[in-house]
């Protein structure tokens, strides 16, 4: 079974509907760590051995965050900053993450089809996540597409559950070493 | 009288409490039956002891009465009284208006004449509060529906003893007045708007007084620091409000009261009421004897048929009129029965009302003997009532029922902070920005006058005492913070919290490193070293002194704090909590500086934080700048 380590991010917690949900899917599955950062790093002091320990010891990493201006909250910024050292994650010698897998998973305020040329923010999310793939991609680790869910703000409490399922069934799928990469880079979660 | 004599005097006194009230108590007949019987027992019929001084004595112990206005006057916040207005006026009141009239009446049917069988309804409408509360609260019944509405129906009765009194004083003057001729009734009315005015005058300064100025003397009295010199100023406080209540004609109960609840909220309150009350209890209690002693056998002998049928009348009408008004307040019928048994008798205020109506010629020496023995006999088979209740009358009920014991009220005041030094005074500024709200208890007065004014809620007190906790809330608080600056006090005051109130959590000021760590082992929720962080944050700024940028030495003092977390729970482990020697060795080890320095180098600072160091970045460009050369 492969193991899988959700870094997540959301500043305000406390008024989350959905990510909250999602998170408290699968907090308790079998194989999966939900490592809360701001939680765990209020005043942003990321203990920096330890997260490279947790790295070491799951096979998929998930940045799980709200979009927060075609990027990350600031401490997840922080977190990319400080534990992917170089010589760690990166450079002749930093290949502690090589082979394992990367992906995001994003929520957004705007809808599906404001994420496309025509729309208001005229790129894809494919696109405006490109930095993390490309980081994923240094880090020597294969980058999945994305988990994502749009149109948040007008999400019902029939509509959260169902994501939160949703949520639940692609982790499975992850942790279930009968799926290979190629089957599941498909992206059709 | 011989000095010898009065000492031989107290002697008795003193000695027959001491003996009978615990004997009592054993039994579980409370003390005021102890005191009774006590009284009895050393009085003209049975070992004569005492003998024709109980009168004189019980003028003297009445004082224990007025004293005792004063403190449920203290105890009367006008939001208790407010929150519990429908129970203590509706209630309350229907309790003792029906129950006076139905006795009124009765009495004025059979032998009494007008004045009389209304201060005999008045009296017998009473309920002894003494027994009552003692009783349900010994059983822990206070906070069950029955036990509350018991509460709220004695509250309105200790209130209406003071219009009583005055009713009663009325009905006197009348007697008097009466058969006197016109031109001097004339006289007694101009004198009596004189006596008005300065009736509303002396009302008026204890007001004035007690809400502006009592202020003042009670910190000026509290700065001094002298137990004794502020029990000194609670007493002639009564005791002066007594002299001059008297002195304009008012009666020193009234006035004692009135005082009292002006200052219920005094800051000073808890302390008040502290010092006060062993001298209620003492005078109550002598009070008690006297009224045991006064009891006439001779009386309740000839005439015990008599006094027997008005007992089981007296007794059957309150019994009936409180489960009538019970049902009507929605009592469900067990706790209806409680409500109802609990206050079938009649009270201790009785024997003061008695003794007041005969001395002013109301009553006739029969009549008074006979309501007295009625009131003592009533309140002697309170227990026995009690036992009917628990024995053949709740089991009917409670069958599978459980006894729901209701939710306190919430007192909506989540955090109590213990200590309003300087650390407790920024802390509760922070709390108070977030919207909480806190209740403070100090020992400091001068802390507590500018509190006020912004409308905190303080308390002024020992604070490592439990009925200080509890008057600050400890019962429906969630947390609490204890900040205060003597270490023996603050660990006083962790073990008293744990032992009585587990629900609360604890944040507590630590004074060093083992003192830090011995709160931990005590399973605290929050324990700090005050010192610690602006010493660190203080540090900080001198790095930016020496030119280290605003970022890296606020990064600087964030790494040294969790750097000594780290140490702290190292530390933790090598100090095992069974080891009786741990208090010692922590003491020890902390209070040489040099082991916390040699711990600290082992600790890797330095390597703890090379967050954003481009270093090995630069010199692996450089060693491939080096490679694409060679190649």
């Amino acid at each position: 079974m492969r193991k899988v380590l959700i870094v997540y991010a959301h500043p305000l917690e406390e008024k989350s509907k959905v990510n909250r949900s999602l998170i408290e899917g699968v907090r308790e599955m079998d194989g999966v760590t939900v490592n809360n950062l701001y939680e765990n790093y209020p005043d942003f002091f990321i203990d920096v051995k330890h997260e490279q320990e947790l790295l070491l010891a799951h096979d998929v990493i998930i940045w799980h965050h709200p979009l927060y201006w075609y990027s990350a909250p600031a401490l997840l910024k922080e977190w990319f900053d400080l534990v992917l050292e170089h010589g760690f994650a990166y450079g002749q010698q930093g290949d502690s993450l090589a082979g394992k897998w990367a992906l995001n998973c994003v929520t957004t305020g705007g809808g599906e089809s404001s994420y496309q040329t025509s729309g208001i923010n005229r790129f894809s999310i494919e696109q405006f996540l490109l930095p993390y793939n490309q980081s994923a991609h240094l880090c020597k680790m294969h980058y999945l597409p994305p988990f994502v869910i749009h149109g948040v703000h007008l999400l019902g409490k029939l509509d959260v559950n169902e994501q939160q399922a949703r949520y639940r069934q692609f982790i499975r799928l992850l942790c279930d070493e009968s799926n290979d990469f190629q089957m599941i880079n498909k992206g059709n979660y | 009288m011989h000095l010898d004599e009065v000492f031989f005097k107290i002697v008795i006194y003193l000695l027959a409490a001491v003996i009978s009230v615990p004997i009592a108590k054993k039994l579980g007949l409370g003390s005021v039956l102890g005191y009774l019987i006590a009284g009895i027992v050393i009085g003209p019929f049975v070992l004569e002891l005492v003998g024709d001084d109980g009168e004189g004595v019980m003028h003297i112990a009445e004082f224990g009465v007025v004293i005792m206005l004063f403190i449920v006057g203290l105890e009367l916040h006008p939001s208790m009284l407010w929150r519990m207005k429908r129970l203590i006026f509706g209630l309350g009141g229907l309790q003792i208006g029906i129950t006076a009239l139905i006795f009124s009446l009765i009495t004025a049917f059979f032998w009494l004449n007008t004045a009389q069988s209304i201060t005999t309804g008045l009296i017998l409408a009473l309920s002894s509060t003494a027994i009552v509360l003692q009783t349900l609260s010994e059983k822990g019944m206070l906070q069950t529906r029955g036990g509350r509405h018991s509460f709220a129906v004695l509250l309105m009765q200790d209130i209406s003893v003071v219009p009583i009194f005055a009713i009663v004083a009325l009905l006197a003057n009348q007697v008097i007045v009466n058969p006197v001729e016109a031109g001097v009734v004339d006289e007694v009315a101009q004198s009596g708007w004189i006596q008005l005015l300065l009736i509303i005058g002396a009302v008026s300064i204890i007001i004035v007084g007690g809400r502006y100025l009592a202020h003042y003397v009670f910190k000026l009295i509290a700065e001094t620091g002298l137990r004794e010199l502020f029990t000194a100023t609670a007493l002639l406080l009564v005791i002066g409000i007594a002299v001059f209540m008297d002195a304009v004609g008012l009666s020193p109960a009234l006035g004692t009261f009135l005082a009292g609840v002006v200052l219920a909220n005094s800051e000073y309150r808890y302390e008040l009421e502290d010092n006060l009350e062993p001298f209620k209890g003492l005078l109550l209690g002598v009070f008690f004897i006297s009224v045991g002693a006064s009891i006439n056998f001779n009386l309740l002998f000839n005439n015990w048929q008599l006094i027997m049928v008005i007992l089981s009348i007296v007794v059957g009408v309150k019994l009936l009129v409180l489960y009538v008004l019970g049902r009507l307040f929605k009592l469900e019928k067990s706790h209806n029965m409680l409500f109802a048994f609990s206050l079938a008798q009649a009270g201790e205020f009785g024997f003061v009302l008695i003794s007041f109506a005969s001395q002013s010629a109301i009553y006739d020496e029969f009549t008074s003997g006979v309501l007295l023995i009625v009131v003592a006999l009533s309140m002697l088979i309170t227990p026995v009532l009690f036992i009917v209740n628990e024995q053949l009358i709740q089991p009917r009920f409670s069958k599978g029922q459980q006894e729901q014991a209701d939710a306190v009220e919430e007192n909506g005041h989540p955090v109590i902070i213990a200590g309003y030094g300087r650390l407790g005074q920024v802390l509760g500024r922070f709390l108070n920005a977030n919207g909480v709200k806190l209740n403070i208890i100090d020992n400091n007065p001068h802390n507590i006058q500018y509190l006020k004014k912004f409308g905190y809620k303080v308390y002024y007190g020992d604070m490592t005492r439990k009925d200080m906790l509890e008057a600050a809330g400890a019962n429906t608080a969630k947390a609490m913070v204890i900040a205060m600056s003597e270490r023996h006090q603050i660990d006083k005051l962790v073990d008293l919290a744990q032992k009585h109130y587990p629900h609360l959590k604890l944040i507590v000021r630590a004074e060093d490193v083992a003192h830090d760590l011995i709160l931990q082992n005590k399973g605290v929720t929050g324990h700090r070293q005050a010192i610690f962080d602006s010493a660190i944050h203080l540090g900080a700024d001198a790095l930016q002194a020496i030119g280290v940028s605003r970022h890296q030495s606020y990064r600087s003092a964030l790494t040294f704090k969790h750097l000594d977390k780290r140490f702290m729970k190292n530390l933790q482990q090598r100090y095992n909590k069974e080891d009786p020697h741990f208090m010692l060795e922590t003491r020890k080890f902390s209070e040489h500086l040099e082991n916390i320095l040699l711990l600290q180098q082992k600790q890797p600072y330095r390597e703890m934080d090379c967050a954003w160091d481009t270093e090995a970045l630069i010199e692996e460009a450089k060693s491939n700048e080096n490679d694409n050369e060679v190649n």
